[in-house]
């Protein structure tokens, strides 16, 4: 997915309930696109619900743009629903699992930053540990600035996913 | 919006337990949809469908030259009744010839069923022969598109296609038909209910937006609206032009609102925007309040953003949410259909008080009326629309190309009747003009139907003379000649120091009446007016086969009033002295 980052804007994140078939999911892919609008990450999952799927968008732009992005989006002949979860309480988690370098400082000192940010070693080698990790995106962003002076061999991330809070009060349980 | 009446049952529903192949449950689909007409060309992956149609006679079926003019055609008869057209083709270079049609019915809004045929699902992604990923293709030109995997999905795929083609913004919608799914048998249903939960237009407007639009417009002192293609698509003409008569508030059109206000009426300016009326675009950027009625603001419409329209207070109804608040910030968005929102914006509007307002108009129409140049020696291109107006009285339904011609047609005829008017707006598809005049000839037989063209456009799908002869079709073909490309020879006057870097053809231009009597047609020429004259009264005589006029016309004209690229309206030429200054 592009990375290009327009800091000036706003980052969304915008959950789509859509009958599950990939011509919808182009169509969707298709409007951003085709109309020029930033996509960082997307997810595409079925839904509890059999013949349905969610996919969690997160984009960037200001107020009107993501606007016209939730108005296309309804445009969709197969989308029952659009949230745009940015301005709600939302439960988000992403994962990333990233291989870093032990050569420069050995394991535990990396041991300990993965430790801080409650990720798991999943794989030791002689000179890589691989990190898993969980949290909403600033968090994983946070993990992965800390680690690059390591060196990073390799990463993967899955993009976003998130819910609406069913409870819209003032908690945070994350 | 309801089902249209054109789309309502027209058989009672079967409980025919007997089983048929898909062609045959294509072709019963259809026929049950109420379709009466298909342009369409065969071709090896269709091929059951066309072997259903040899025994059925219920169905038209118009063989048509190239698939391309087959979805004008379609997109032709469907602008000129409202019903959906439909397209029958065959796979790859089938479908791929669709694409242009597809798209400028997108842009225009035009509800368009196309049908392809597609190799059979066995082979689909192989590189089979005549293979194309049209689905994938058409996806961002089509409101929805399907490929139909199984047979027992074929008949509530059709319906719904033909559901969302022609409910809400209207548009085409493509079904990909692989070769074993026609061959299959199945059960036709019959079932004509379609419900789609994630496919409910808005149709009423926010009562409280209304409201407020109703008190703007009461109290406004220099209002205007700006009327587009929604007003013509959601059948809206009676109920805006009571609102706008019973206000007396000064009503403008764009290119594809033309005759959804008649131009006779004292409150009509025209159309506004790159080559409309100076009054229209001075309106525009002068009033206070703003009642866009199913526009869309688009740039040839705006000219300079910054520029546009800056003191207005703008309401903006439209079925589409997506349309509105894209290029313009709007204050009232009502999202509807205007055929709904008028009149309940009129049961709460007052009359407001713009004596001055229709002074300060009639004044700029006075000092800057539309020019019709004339010479008798030769043809200007204003006078030949003004002439083909006069002769058919404004009672034709026009059909033109894009360029010079569509524009001068666009402001010269006087349009005073809805869908009369069919031109590609949005995607400017030269080569549209003909093959959309064939497809409104024949859904309109009792009407008088001009395809004013360019030599430039009419070249593009010429092959189409055969179609309208084997047919019959009485569509008068007027060819404003000028050897050139001249849209594009203006602007590379105008913009590009008159380079006329491979727009003018000269003398390699066919010969147009030879090439009519080739295909079997009546052909005429003029080169001056009263040839003209003759040469159109001849052709308006002939009412049961098609003819070709040649006009030779002034050459380097230009067309005026014009919004420079990147200019605001307000600062529109109207000379070629003016441009260079």
């Amino acid at each position: 997915m592009s990375t290009t980052v327009m800091t000036k804007d706003y980052r969304h994140t915008l959950s789509v309930l859509v009958k599950h078939n990939l011509n919808t999911f182009s169509r969707i892919i298709g409007i951003f696109s085709g109309k020029g609008f930033e996509l960082e990450s997307v997810t595409f999952a079925s839904e509890a619900e059999p013949g349905m799927a969610r996919i969690t968008i997160t984009t960037y732009g200001d107020e009107k743009t993501v606007e016209q992005i939730n108005k296309h989006l309804h445009n969709v002949v197969d989308v029952l629903k659009v949230t745009d979860l940015t301005h709600k309480k939302c439960i988000e988690r992403e994962l990333a699992i990233i291989k870093v370098s032990t050569a420069k400082v050995g394991r535990p000192e990396i041991m300990l930053i993965a430790q801080a940010f409650k990720a798991k070693v999943i794989d030791i080698t002689t000179d890589k540990l691989a990190l898993e990790v969980t949290g909403n995106t600033d968090k994983v962003d946070a993990m992965i600035e800390v680690l690059k002076p390591y060196g990073i061999a390799e990463m993967s991330r899955s993009g976003s996913v998130a819910l609406k809070r069913e409870f819209q009060g003032a908690v945070n349980i994350n | 919006m309801d089902v249209p009446a054109t789309l309502k049952p027209v058989e009672k529903p079967t409980s025919d337990a007997q089983s048929h192949s898909g062609a045959e449950i294509l072709i019963k689909t259809l026929a049950d949809l109420g379709v009466d007409t298909i342009f369409g060309y065969p071709g090896g992956a269709v091929l059951p469908v066309y072997d259903a149609l040899f025994d059925n006679h219920d169905l038209k079926h118009v063989l048509v030259r190239h698939e391309q003019a087959g979805t004008h055609a379609a997109d032709g008869y469907s602008r000129a009744t409202g019903k959906p057209g439909v397209v029958l083709a065959t796979s790859g270079p089938g479908g791929t010839n669709t694409v242009t049609g597809i798209a400028t019915a997108m842009m225009d809004s035009i509800p368009l069923v196309v049908l392809t045929g597609q190799v059979p699902t066995s082979v689909i992604g192989n590189d089979a022969f005549q293979e194309a990923d049209i689905v994938g293709i058409t996806r961002p030109i089509t409101k929805q598109n399907y490929l139909v995997r199984d047979v027992n999905n074929l008949e509530s795929v059709l319906r719904e296609a033909f559901h969302i083609a022609t409910n809400g913004r209207p548009g085409p919608v493509l079904v990909d038909l692989p070769k074993d799914m026609l061959n299959t048998k199945a059960r036709f249903k019959g079932t004509k209910h379609v419900d789609i939960p994630s496919f409910k237009p808005t149709i009423h407007g926010h009562q409280p937006q209304i409201a407020k639009a109703a008190r703007m417009l009461s109290e406004a002192k220099k209002p205007l609206i700006y009327v587009g293609g929604g007003a013509i698509l959601g059948e809206a003409w009676k109920e805006v032009t009571e609102f706008a008569e019973r206000l007396n508030i000064p009503v403008t059109t764009t290119l594809m609102g033309l005759g959804a206000f008649p131009e006779s009426k004292p409150q009509s300016l025209g159309m506004l925007g790159m080559h409309g009326t100076w009054y229209a675009n001075m309106a525009m950027t002068e009033c206070d309040v703003l009642l866009a009625v199913g526009a869309r603001f688009d740039d040839r419409v705006t000219g300079r953003l910054n520029g546009f329209s800056q003191n207005s207070r703008k309401i903006h109804i439209d079925i589409d949410p997506s349309c509105i608040g894209k290029n313009v910030d709007v204050e009232v968005p009502i999202v509807g259909d205007v055929k709904r929102v008028i009149p309940a914006i009129d049961k709460l509007a007052n009359p407001p008080e713009i004596s001055e307002w229709w002074d300060t108009i009639h004044s700029w129409q006075k000092e800057h009326p539309l020019v019709v140049p004339e010479a008798d020696d030769q043809i200007y291109p204003q006078h030949m629309i003004k002439m083909i107006s006069e002769i058919t009285d404004g009672n034709a339904i026009v059909v033109t190309d894009v360029g010079q011609h569509q524009m001068w047609a666009a402001q010269h005829y006087q349009y005073n009747h809805p869908r009369s008017w069919i031109t590609s707006g949005g995607l400017g598809t030269m080569g549209f003009g003909f093959p959309a005049a064939i497809g409104a000839a024949m859904a309109c037989p009792d009407r008088d139907v001009v395809c004013i063209t360019g030599d430039g456009g009419f070249q593009m799908l010429t092959c189409e003379l055969a179609t309208a002869v084997e047919y019959k079709v009485p569509v008068k073909i007027a060819i404003m000649n000028n050897a050139c490309l001249g849209m594009v020879r203006q602007w590379q006057q105008l913009f590009f120091d008159n380079r006329t870097s491979y727009s003018v053809f000269g003398s390699n231009n066919p010969d147009f009446v030879k090439m009519a009597d080739a295909y079997g047609m009546i052909g005429m020429r003029a080169t001056n007016p009263k040839e003209m004259k003759e040469v159109l009264q001849k052709a308006m005589a002939i009412k049961d086969a098609p003819v070709l006029m040649d006009f030779s016309v002034v050459k380097e004209e230009n067309c005026y009033p014009m919004v420079p690229s990147g200019a605001a309206l307000f600062e529109m030429v109207e000379s070629d002295e003016e441009c260079k200054r």
